[in-house]
């Protein structure tokens, strides 16, 4: 079996790279220019994130793979983000409704980590925790703006959580990865941080004047690599396009 | 690409520093012929830019934690401001490029994540050129005390994200002028 700690780094650094990727795809389309600069940093501060928990696995493993060859040389069954981040942009609204999603589970989670007996994930935690105040207020503000918006909006966002809920229930599932982290103090048990989640979550739909879908189904398979959809092979063509024509090219 | 000057020879009488030294400052401060002292070497950091916000040092800004030598190996520890700031690599390479050009053979630089970076280490008169510059210094409450043009108190939220990662767009609704915040983390 891989070590789970590898695993577990590469399941931080693959959601923080494909979520990073994604928002990324938004730079110079995104409606106005403020909403572009913001979502660049969003998801500058993401792929930064990510050289760190990639960084880390890279040394971990100890076969010499850094970052970059963890980013551009796995293919989409070796990687190990959550099924949220990979999904299609959509319109802005379904892009920050994603983002407010990832970002109130994110925040949570890594000041749980911020605390955690591994002194470089504690670090990296407490730095990433500053960055992700940001995301998860500007999503939080947005998410609220758009729900009790116009008549437009609010339907394009109501759609967008009934399209996205069914990827909220990953974010909280616990395996057997999960507990070797909980066993020695590394990291929290997700199931644990779904009642906080949750009413954070009811409060900003009720003010956003959205209604949380019924049915708590829950796509899984992402963390684990077992079933990705079929998004995230597109997405990594493009990604590591040309790591794959021209293996190993530098600037 | 300025090459390292050769290690200057003790007895000789020739200048202890064989290269220019930016600001003149007093170089006597050196403990021997080959080994700058420590605050040398924070006088030679506190002139180096800070490469997108050039009014600003790179000891201003507080990313420099630490500077010691290890044997004959000048240690020079860095935090990043932001984990995805593009001008991280710049600034080590700025830092590097520096000490070079003052001599430094021996050079290693560190990241240092923890504690994570704060603008509660901008030093004071960091945040006077900032405001002199037209960026508005950070503030514990969250927003700017007043427009760094016409000092005006009524000044209003464009967005949480500016032009680099540590700034936002704010602007005044009295002098209608937009301007950078630069925020408190």
């Amino acid at each position: 079996m891989t070590d789970p700690l590898f695993e577990y780094l590469c399941r931080m650094g693959d959601s923080t790279l494909v979520l990073g990727h994604r928002v990324s795809e938004w730079c110079g389309v995104a409606p106005v220019l403020e909403e572009d600069i913001a979502l660049a940093n969003t998801a500058l501060d993401l792929i930064g994130q990510t050289q760190l928990w990639l960084g880390l696995a890279g040394e971990v493993e100890g076969k010499g793979r850094d970052a970059d060859a963890l980013a551009f040389h796995r293919d989409v069954w070796e990687f190990r983000n959550l099924l949220l981040v990979e999904q299609p942009n959509g319109d802005f609204g379904r892009t920050m409704m994603r983002q407010f999603l990832f970002d109130s589970w994110h925040l949570s989670y890594l000041k749980g980590l911020a605390g955690s007996s591994n002194d470089q994930i504690a670090a990296i935690a407490e730095k990433s925790v500053k960055e992700v105040t940001y995301h998860l207020e500007r999503s939080t503000d947005t998410v609220i703006g758009l729900g009790d918006g116009t008549e437009e909006s609010h339907r394009r966002m109501q759609d967008a959580l009934d399209r996205l809920y069914p990827y909220v229930g990953e974010m909280f599932l616990t395996d057997a990865v999960d507990t070797a982290m909980t066993e020695q103090n590394i990291a929290p048990d997700p199931a644990t941080l779904r009642p906080a989640f949750d009413a954070h979550l009811d409060a900003v739909l009720q003010e956003a004047t959205l209604t949380k879908p019924q049915d708590n189904f829950a796509h899984k398979g992402g963390k684990t690599g077992a079933r990705h959809t079929e998004h995230l092979g597109h997405m990594l063509s493009q990604m590591q396009w040309l790591q794959r024509a021209y293996p190993g090219a530098t600037w | 690409m300025v090459k390292p000057s050769p290690a200057p020879v003790p007895g000789l009488g020739r200048d202890p520093a064989p290269f220019t030294v930016v600001g003149g400052h007093d170089t006597s401060a050196r403990t021997d012929g080959e080994k700058p002292s420590l605050e040398t070497v924070w006088n030679w950091l506190g002139q180096i830019p800070d490469p997108e916000i050039p009014v600003i040092t790179l000891t201003d800004l507080g990313i420099i934690r630490d500077v010691e030598w290890n044997g004959d190996t000048l240690e020079v520890t860095v935090t990043p401001t932001y984990s995805g700031c593009p001008a991280t690599s710049i600034i080590n390479l700025d830092i590097e490029t520096a000490l070079r050009a003052h001599g430094i053979e021996n050079l290693s630089l560190k990241r240092r994540l923890s504690p994570a970076w704060t603008t509660d280490w901008l030093t004071d008169a960091g945040r006077a050129k900032l405001e002199k510059y037209g960026i508005a210094p950070p503030q514990p409450a969250g927003g700017p005390q007043h427009c760094p043009h016409c000092k005006s108190q009524a000044v209003e939220k464009i967005s949480q994200f500016g032009s680099t990662p540590c700034k936002a767009q704010w602007r005044c609704t009295d002098c209608l002028e937009p301007f950078d915040y630069f925020k408190c983390i």
